[in-house]
């Protein structure tokens, strides 16, 4: 018996797809059905009424053209979200959305495209894309595992915290050792993977905080993640 | 001319084949002695060069472009290693020139990387291009799938003669307006077929751009049927029969004969362009099939979500066993968020017998989310196969791999089988 739904809304998943972004939702739907509870999945395009159900946004990166294509629509729910992320949501933003999460996006000729303020970060555009394998730790979700592509280099201010701290690649900037960021129940990082697969750990705390924000308490299932264990394992020892 | 060059590199050509290495290696030596080797050989040829670029497809399309154009009496240069960078064109040039670095041959047919293909129109520029299709694969060395149009674009730009291209991949067809110098022919598909090919935006769903397909294209793929095709051609429905397996190399087909039919100009014989296209055996890999214990054992290359989902559509995984091969080398894509753009709902029902290569856990992980079985694990490709072929006695067997997970296939392959050797 279904101990509870939990509807999980895809923010432009037509634009926003690129490395595998389909991963993540899966992950958040099985598990959920792993620990008992089923998932409805819906998306928001650019365009659609922003749905008032949702329990749990889940959002990904995406081409230059494709961030131009919903910039508007997001300038035009971006209050909504930063609303829903104040009041303790929880979502999951990977590469472009997580930049456009952040105050702004300055590219390299000067263009400053502004973000919704959902994080406070700023984004440049680099010359070089910060491109491979990377391992980071975090007290929240121990190691975490993933392969970041991207060429804007993400600074973080002091309304957010680091997701993590890169031990092997670069992270959100050639700079610091910062990953990601995390704001209240908002987790975003520039990591795909897909990012939630390999790091259940991250999958598992969006799925408690989404129960427990409309059942108040969660039940969790048994779930063997022995494969995602050595999935990390073999990961944690590729090259960059 | 320079003799010396050519001798040289044949030399380290015959030195590094006797030791079985890599086909590129000679090709490097003779560039850094002598950069003008290619341009010169090169630019004799009576029908000139064409390219064969895209994500998908090139060492297929390029060896049927080779046949047919053999079939109509055309002798043809090509690379036929899959060593689709330029020092790989270098490297079969060696081969086949003689000391004084000349060419018997009237068109050179070459297959080559979009990244390698925008440095070799630089030294050579093409009289003919065919561009495929730009879906997404191996971002991690491209950046974004609109930078891989944009090289596309600089190699539909260097064309001195006819580019060919895909008219349903709206980032092919709109390179159009970027041909300086050339003609510009398509092919395509029947409206009815389109959905067999998605193109990248509409690999999550999306309706993306539409294709402008209302344009006239020279040859279009009509009907798919088993191994059996309808292509329109010249406005005759021709019906084919194809040894090739897979509806994406059924398309390609289509392309290789609008590429063949644009070098004959006038002169194509479109009957013996098809008894040509209907003897055309896989590349290498592509479909390949080998007897293993006397059951047919096939190869099939996945190297990006689009290849994988075809090729998972084009072979019935029902009574086979399947084997899995993913690897995460520089050639193959060292980023693995590929594997989670593949549905494998189809694998469901027959379960996996076992996967193996670098990233075999990642492959496992991601068939675990889909609900489909996994019989075993290994990540050692030797000892996967060995396992595999004991496993599965009295059974066809099919097996789906990255691109150096299937050179070591073949590898250990050759060992217990006949398997056809390429250099």
């Amino acid at each position: 018996m279904s101990k509870g739904t939990i509807s999980i809304l895809q923010l432009y998943p037509r634009e926003m797809n690129i490395y595998g972004d389909w991963g993540n939702v899966l992950v958040l739907k099985q598990r959920l059905a792993w620990h008992g509870y089923d998932a409805v999945i819906s998306e928001h395009n650019a365009g659609d009424s922003f749905p008032d159900d949702a329990d749990l946004i889940v959002g990904g990166g995406g081409q230059d053209s494709g961030q131009l294509v919903i910039q508007q629509d997001l300038q035009a729910i971006g209050p909504r979200l930063r609303g829903l992320a104040e009041d303790g949501q929880p979502m999951l933003a990977i590469c472009g959305l997580y930049q456009l999460f952040g105050r702004f996006f300055r590219t390299v000729d000067g263009t400053v495209i502004p973000g919704i303020g959902v994080l406070d970060l700023e984004t440049h555009g680099g010359k070089e894309r910060l491109i491979g394998n990377v391992v980071a730790t975090s007290g929240e979700f121990g190691e975490i595992h993933g392969y970041e592509n991207h060429s804007g280099q993400t600074f973080l201010g002091a309304g957010v915290t680091p997701l993590a701290t890169v031990t092997k690649g670069e992270g959100n900037n050639a700079r610091d050792n910062h990953e990601g960021a995390r704001h209240h129940n908002v987790v975003a990082s520039y990591l795909h993977g897909s990012l939630l697969p390999k790091n259940p750990a991250i999958a598992d705390f969006l799925i408690r905080t989404a129960v427990e924000r409309k059942y108040g308490t969660f039940e969790p299932g048994e779930v063997d993640d022995t494969l995602a264990d050595l999935a990390r394992r073999h990961a944690g020892s590729r090259p960059r | 001319m320079n003799p010396l060059s050519v001798l040289v590199g044949k030399a380290v050509r015959r030195a590094s084949r006797l030791r079985g290495g890599g086909s590129a290696l000679p090709g490097l030596v003779v560039e850094r002695l002598d950069p003008g080797f290619m341009g010169r050989a090169l630019s004799t040829l009576e029908h000139g060069v064409m390219v064969v670029s895209g994500t998908n497809g090139k060492t297929t399309t390029t060896k049927m472009v080779v046949e047919l154009l053999e079939g109509q009496g055309l002798r043809v240069f090509t690379n036929r290693t899959g060593s689709n960078f330029t020092r790989g064109v270098a490297a079969a040039l060696l081969g086949e020139v003689d000391w004084r670095g000349r060419l018997n041959a009237d068109i050179a047919v070459l297959e080559l990387d979009e990244a390698h293909a925008v440095h070799f129109v630089n030294l050579v520029r093409p009289k003919y291009s065919l561009l495929l299709n730009v879906l997404r694969d191996q971002l991690d060395r491209f950046g974004e799938i609109d930078a891989t149009t944009r090289l596309l674009g600089k190699i539909a730009a260097a064309t001195t003669g006819t580019v060919i291209l895909n008219r349903e991949d709206p980032r092919v067809a709109g390179l159009a307006p970027t041909v300086r110098d050339a003609g510009v022919v398509y092919f395509g598909l029947d409206p009815s077929l389109r959905s067999t090919f998605p193109n990248d935006d509409e690999l999550r769903g999306a309706t993306g751009v539409p294709a402008p397909s209302d344009l006239p294209a020279d040859v279009v793929l009509e009907q798919v049927e088993g191994n059996g095709a309808v292509f329109g051609v010249g406005g005759k429905s021709v019906p084919a029969d194809l040894r090739l397996r897979g509806v994406y190399n059924i398309f390609n087909a289509a392309a290789a004969l609008a590429a063949a039919r644009t070098a004959l100009g006038g002169a194509a014989d479109d009957d013996a362009l098809f008894a040509s296209l209907s003897a055309v055996e896989p590349a290498f890999g592509r479909g390949e099939s080998v007897t293993v214990d006397g059951q047919p054992l096939e190869l099939v290359l996945v190297k990006n979500p689009s290849g994988f989902r075809l090729g998972l559509k084009s072979f019935d995984p029902a009574g086979h066993a399947t084997l899995i091969a993913i690897n995460d080398n520089y050639a193959d894509g060292r980023d693995m968020s590929w594997l989670w753009d593949v549905d494998f709902d189809s694998l469901r029902a027959a379960g996996v017998d076992l996967v193996t290569g670098v990233r075999a856990y990642d492959m496992a992980l991601r068939l675990k989310y889909d609900d489909v079985e996994v019989r075993g694990i290994e990540p050692e490709i030797p000892a996967a196969l060995k396992a595999f072929v004991a496993g599965s006695p009295g059974q066809p067997k099919r097996i789906f791999c990255t691109y150096t997970a299937m050179l070591a296939v073949r590898r250990e392959l050759s060992k217990i089988t006949t398997v056809e050797v390429v250099s």
